[in-house]
């Protein structure tokens, strides 16, 4: 990467900062350093593109943005874009994307990751972010199965599945993600699914824009390691709750909605609500003063002085 | 002129209100320049458990909560039972009569019992006998009654007149009662005039981070080390720090690494157990090359261990913590004020060098308390960033990009904070090349591979040169050098006053601040001029031993270890040599004789 960059590069890695000139990007800008070396029609390309439509949609800049993800296949996500990223532990998006969020408030920050990394390893923290209603964005690139690590069970496989470590068919039961969020306190839940990419944009962009925790689910089928829930079975199913007359602030509806699966399964907003403050919002610390990132340091004296008259 | 030296001991059980008359003892010790050394032999922190609380007052330094109790006031029959044998000629025993009955002492200590119900008939409670008590050893040591006085006044302000009138007035009869019936100690508490302060070990580490300038503070509440969230919880709103419960301590290094990566100084704190789960983070910070703080303050382990108690069992722990070679800088504090210096340091270091940095104390001194002079607490402490890019905004990179782990001599790459228009980047737990890109799978690249694992390696390179290497305590030529690490040090130096004192014996003593990275030559010249060398720490194989054995070749001739939940006393130190040094063994295990 010695080549210099052009000036459109440059605009593009966000160069520009001063809100009358903001560059109009297209989402060729979003291109990562590197093409991503998913197998060829995984879902989480359509992720992707879904992601960088919808940023591009709402006129963000690479350098306000900032992708967090854990480990697996679809994690690998921020790699492929332009925007600042973190690449952490399996399982810890929403830990490291919660300390981030509250340091600096200003960034728009989209975790990202699998259905084993969210509600696996990582489900602690899934659902204590709900509850605090961080305001974040998470994606979950659902293939209900564990792509990285070559074809185990993930918390989403469906009963009955068999994969490498289910040889005779898994005996549990899955995680739904969807009703799980609901009561868990989130207050934006919607599912998508990647052979409908514009329908997932607009989820992803009202996940961005909405203040407070945002959950997308998408299906994004494994090609590879994932035979059952394959493209052609999302097909055939997947319908658009706005088509069902799907009122999201219903609640009651949401839940009911959220429990069908089977030969009807529906994607788009499940539940949103606007009439609670997100975490960063509750925290006095943050009422004002910037960013908690590039406030500068020190105890003032006369802050100093009380706390050294507490001990004596 | 002799030095002065008292120390009181008050125990009974957990919910008897010792805390209490134990501040009001140590702020009247402070507020006339009296040093301070405290400790609190605890079991439960909830209702029940035998708790005895050692305070040792000096008009010199007190380097630990010491041998001997000249005071002891037994708040129950148990504590009466455990204690009373141990008590010497000279010393006094307070009891509350009505509840509580000697048993065999020794010729020469003053039995001092009270009668609550004969000197405050009207009040009812636990908590009487306990200012009765008060006033009772402030007439033994000579403190006039006004300084109580005002102390009960601030203490009973909230809950209005007749309180005050109430609590004043049975501690005035504890007082009276003491001068009509008791034999007063032959000194008077003194006065130097000055006023110190005193803390305990998590306050003086959650003021270090204060004075550092963090700004996150993330916690999961456990024994020892919860001391310091309660401090920033405290205080977070009036100094400007996010202070947050988390929900396991996963979630608290990685959400302090989120919040350290844009560009906060991010610190959190727990005990064994916690940082246990911490360890894979702790890799994912260097490897990001992320600066963050993490305070392990041990309780004795393994598991669950004893969580009440105190041990230095995680110094294996700590440097192993996590897969892969990667740098960590690990320092122990010496002694309490010494926590409030060292995290301002460890910052500095942390930021200038990306990487995570452990500080390693223990229930000993994190809740243990010592005084202080007001001076040494200055919180306009140097601040180092490091190459940070974006803190107050940032001109734009060089035309050839901005490469986030760009290969440089030192291996310090500077750091982009997320937000900075121009320096775009990932940072990632897998490897990954100059520009963040993987060479994990995909771009797999053996040279990339050795040539980035190289950088981030040679930071630590640059780290020593900035610590302050180790020094021999004591004269060159002595018989025998003791070696601790960490909180050891105030014990271990009262212990070779005590065998050049009364043994007749010259020690010296060095006391390692500075873990990773170790100074080892440093130490190897010291030691080359040793006679004998016996390490002394607080667990059972001698984990330090091993450690300075691997760095240094140095095999020490003797070990005094102690892993039954106590600290050292200074004897257990002075019998450990003595046994040593007379060649009755070479691994000398003390015996905790009070009952705690
Ligand atoms: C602590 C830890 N345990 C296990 C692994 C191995 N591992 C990597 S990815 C993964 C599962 C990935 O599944 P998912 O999150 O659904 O992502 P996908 O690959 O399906 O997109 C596992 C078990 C790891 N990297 N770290
Ligand atoms: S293994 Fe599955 S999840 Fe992973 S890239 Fe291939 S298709 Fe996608
Ligand atoms: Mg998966």
């Amino acid at each position: 990467m010695s080549v210099s960059m052009t000036e459109t590069e440059a605009r593009a890695r966000g160069a520009r900062d001063d809100k009358a000139e903001r560059a109009k990007l297209t989402v060729k800008d979003f291109k990562g350093q590197v093409d991503p070396d998913w197998c060829p029609g995984c879902g989480d390309f359509g992720v992707l593109s879904a992601l960088k439509q919808a940023i591009v949609e709402l006129g963000l800049q690479p350098h306000e943005v900032m992708t967090v993800s854990g480990i697996g296949c679809s994690s690998n996500l921020p790699g492929y874009i332009n925007a600042y990223g973190m690449h952490t532990l399996h399982g810890r998006a929403l830990a490291v994307a919660t300390g981030a969020q509250l340091a600096n408030h200003e960034l728009k920050i989209i975790a990202t990751g699998g259905d084993g990394d969210g509600y696996g390893i990582g489900g602690n923290h899934f659902l204590h972010c709900m509850r605090r209603n961080v305001d974040l964005t998470y994606i979950v690139m659902n293939n209900q199965i564990y792509g990285l690590t070559t074809g185990q069970i993930s918390p989403t496989s469906v009963k009955g599945m068999k994969t490498k470590s289910t040889p005779f068919g898994s005996v549990e039961n899955p995680i739904n993600p969807i009703p799980l969020a609901i009561a868990g306190g989130a207050t934006y839940v919607a599912r998508g699914y990647t052979g409908h990419v514009k329908h997932l944009a607009e989820l992803i962009k009202g996940g961005i824009q909405h203040k407070g925790f945002a959950l997308i689910d998408a299906f994004s089928p494994c090609v590879t390691y994932n035979h059952d829930n394959s493209h052609e079975f999302f097909k055939q199913r997947t319908r658009m709750l706005a088509d069902m007359g799907h009122d999201p602030t219903d609640f009651n509806a949401a839940m009911e909605k959220a429990y069908m699966w089977g030969e009807v399964i529906p994607i788009g907003l499940f539940w949103k609500r606007d009439d609670l403050p997100s975490l960063d919002q509750l925290e006095p610390v943050l009422a004002d003063g910037g960013p908690l990132a590039r406030r500068p340091l020190g105890v003032p004296p006369e802050i100093a002085q009380a706390l050294i008259r507490e001990l004596m | 002129m002799s030095r002065f030296d008292l120390a009181i001991a008050i125990g009974g059980a957990a919910g008897q209100g010792i805390a209490t008359p134990g501040d009001i003892l140590a702020r009247i010790f402070v507020r006339r320049g009296l040093h301070l050394n405290a400790y609190n032999a605890y079991q439960s922190i909830i209702r029940g458990g035998h708790i005895f609380l050692t305070l040792r007052t000096s008009d010199q330094p007190v380097l630990s909560f010491g041998d001997n109790i000249d005071i002891l006031i037994p708040l129950n029959q148990d504590t009466m039972n455990r204690h009373l044998r141990l008590m010497k000629a000279g010393s006094a025993v307070l009891y509350n009569s009505d509840k509580i009955k000697p048993t065999t002492v020794a010729e020469g200590v003053q039995l001092c019992p009270f009668s609550v119900k004969e000197l405050a008939p009207a009040l009812k409670g636990d908590l009487v006998q306990n200012t009765i008590a008060l006033g009772v050893v402030l007439r033994l040591i000579g403190v006039e009654f006004k300084i109580l006085e005002d102390i009960l006044f601030y203490q009973f302000k909230r809950k209005g007149d007749a309180a005050i009138a109430e609590n004043v007035g049975v501690a005035r009869a504890g007082y009276d009662h003491a001068g009509a019936h008791f034999k007063p100690f032959p000194f008077v508490l003194p006065d130097t005039g000055r006023k110190l302060a005193f803390f305990e070990g998590n306050q003086a580490l959650a003021m270090g981070g204060a004075a550092a300038g963090v700004r996150f503070y993330c916690a999961y509440p456990m024994s020892p080390a919860s001391g310091v969230l309660h401090w920033m919880a405290r205080h977070g709103r009036q100094l400007g720090i996010m202070v947050r419960q988390v929900e396991d301590e996963i979630g608290v290094i990685n959400m302090a690494i989120g919040a350290a990566h844009t560009g906060c100084r991010a610190m959190c704190a727990t005990s064994g157990g916690g940082f246990a789960l911490m360890s894979e983070a702790l890799g994912s910070a260097a490897m990001m090359e992320i600066p963050v703080v993490c305070i392990n303050v041990q309780r004795a382990g393994p598991a669950t261990g004893v969580p009440t108690k105190t041990e230095q069992g995680d110094l294996l722990q700590v440097m192993g913590a996590g897969q892969g070679d990667y740098p960590r800088i690990i320092v122990a504090p010496t002694t309490i004020p010494d926590c409030f210096k060292t995290v301002p340091q460890l910052f500095n270091l942390v930021d200038k060098f990306q990487c995570p940095g452990i500080v390693i104390s223990d229930l000993l001194l994190s809740e243990g308390r010592a005084s202080v002079d007001a001076a040494e607490l200055d919180f306009n402490v140097p601040i180092d960033r490091g190459e940070v890019i974006g803190l107050n905004g940032a001109a734009l990179p060089p035309d050839d990009g901005y490469k986030r782990y760009q290969i440089t001599a030192s291996g310090i790459s500077p750091r982009a904070l997320p937000g900075t228009p121009g320096y775009v980047h990932v940072v990632a737990t897998d490897e990954h090349d100059q520009e963040g890109v993987l060479i994990s799978d995909e771009f797999t690249s053996a040279n990339k591979r050795q040539a980035i694992h190289e950088k981030r390696m040679r930071k630590m390179e640059g780290v020593m040169p900035l610590l302050e290497p180790p020094g021999m305590f004591g004269p060159v030529d002595a018989e025998v050098t003791l070696i601790g690490w960490g909180s050891t040090q105030g014990v271990i130096r009262e212990a070779v006053q005590k065998l050049g004192d009364e043994e007749g014996i010259v020690a010296n003593h060095l006391q390692i601040k500075w873990l990773v990275p170790l100074h080892a030559e440093a130490i190897v010249s010291i030691l080359s001029r040793s006679k004998k060398t016996i390490i002394v720490e607080n667990n059972y194989s001698g984990q330090f031993a091993r450690y300075l054995r691997s760095e240094t070749s140095i095999v020490a001739d003797g070990h005094i270890r102690k892993y039954d939940g106590e600290p050292f006393m200074p004897h257990h130190i002075v019998d450990g040599v003595k046994a040593i040094l007379a060649g009755a063994t070479r691994k000398y295990v003390p015996v905790h004789e009070i009952m705690v």
